[in-house]
């Protein structure tokens, strides 16, 4: 993987818009931003009500997937460049669902919105409708996809990035601090993590930054490159854009996505939480 | 509970009044209203960000059509920093439990 494959700029975005085998796709938790204004052509995904499952905490199956993207309009060869707002968190979680379930390509819009719309760039209103596809998805790939199981036996083994802000990390906010801070699970981190929040691997307009900026920056983290990685962070789309800096754009073998991420680890009985800013020991 | 979980991590509607569950003698609550320094309007869509006391990112959201943003922090010192079309502005502010409440202004 590299940048170049994996990563969209603005000005190509805007270029290839209904360019053909290019579907533009909006993630977003909260929709109304799509039916605001979207990318010409593109269509929508929610985050919660096409993502998850409606009743157990997780990801739609196989079958659902494929009816999903069917209904969509996306079709097996197609490319498809993801973006959205959050700075790409969304965006970077279908990213990373999409590989979950084997599409070939699939791309990020570097920036997602904010950049768009900062860059004053077209927005339409226009209904999208694309005709239906037969989308046939693989079996998940569980080479990126962590449980909590694994990521209790990573404490001291493997590297555990935490990439939630340093306050939630040491246990002094318990949710990213847009959103009511009463929440069911303790506060902390899983003992030994690296605390490297996500904000750090980006721009303040939602860019990736550079691949030596990026190297530099887990490398001084203490990231240990010889051994596999989980990332986590409070409910699985922050770390999902980490998973992506450090799978998808510096190309490093082995690295999960722990889904359940803290509001499980957070809720489990007997597991072991580390509180303040320092890792904590194994 | 599980509404929090699935609630995931986006902003919720930042021109929405306070919902009834916030609890104000425990949340510590950063809200207010971004307006152009040239003309003292509001402005929409821009992105307020909410640093730590290190300058780390902590949150954004994104400010409703009347200009309005909102946060749930912690007491202490915090920097908030807006980019958007109108220009971009930084205010340092230092908050208790309860409601915060302050007018942050941008300019190009």
């Amino acid at each position: 993987m590299s940048r170049g494959t994996v990563l969209v700029t603005a000005d190509w975005a805007e270029k290839n818009l209904g360019a053909p085998g290019v579907v533009f796709v909006e993630v977003d938790e909260d929709t109304s931003a799509y039916d605001g204004g979207h990318l010409e052509g593109a269509v929508k995904l929610d985050w919660k009500q096409d993502l998850q499952d409606p009743v157990r905490r997780d990801f739609v199956n196989k079958q659902q997937f494929e009816a999903l993207l069917s209904a969509k309009g996306v079709g097996n060869d197609d490319a498809v460049v993801l973006y959205g707002g959050n700075n790409n968190w969304f965006a970077a979680y279908a990213y990373w669902y999409f590989k979950l379930y084997g599409h070939r390509d699939v791309r990020l819009l570097d920036g997602g919105r904010k950049k768009w719309e900062l860059d004053n760039r077209p927005l339409s209103t226009d209904a999208v409708s694309r005709p239906a596809t037969s989308y046939v998805a693989g079996e998940q790939d569980l080479s990126i996809r962590a449980f909590r199981d694994e990521v209790v036996d990573a404490i001291g083994t493997k590297n555990l990035v935490d990439v939630r802000s340093p306050d939630e990390y040491a246990g002094r906010l318990l949710a990213p601090a847009h959103l009511p801070q009463e929440q069911a699970q303790r506060a902390g981190h899983i003992p030994t993590a690296l605390s490297v929040p996500w904000s750090k691997a980006a721009n303040e307009d939602g860019t990736f930054k550079s691949d030596d900026e990026l190297s530099t920056l887990y490398g001084e983290a203490g990231l240990d490159g010889s051994k596999a990685t989980i990332a986590y962070c409070r409910i699985g789309e922050r770390s999902s854009h980490t998973w992506f800096v450090l799978h998808e754009l510096l190309g490093q073998a082995d690295v999960k996505n722990y889904d359940g991420s803290w509001t499980e680890y957070g809720s489990l009985v007997g597991v072991p939480v580390a509180l303040g800013d320092e890792p904590g020991e194994a | 509970m599980n509404a929090v979980v699935t609630a995931g991590c986006a902003a919720p509607d930042q021109a929405a009044p306070l919902p009834a569950s916030v609890d104000l003698e425990k949340e510590t609550v950063i809200s207010g209203v971004v307006v152009a320094a040239a003309d003292g309007l509001p402005v929409a869509g821009g992105y307020v960000r909410l640093l730590d006391a290190t300058g780390e990112f902590t949150a954004e959201v994104v400010t409703s059509p009347a200009g309005q943003f909102r946060f749930f922090a912690a007491p202490g010192t915090w920097t908030l920093r807006v980019l958007s079309r109108s220009g971009t502005g930084d205010a340092a502010v230092t908050v208790d439990r309860g409601l915060n409440e302050l007018t942050l202004t941008v300019s190009p």
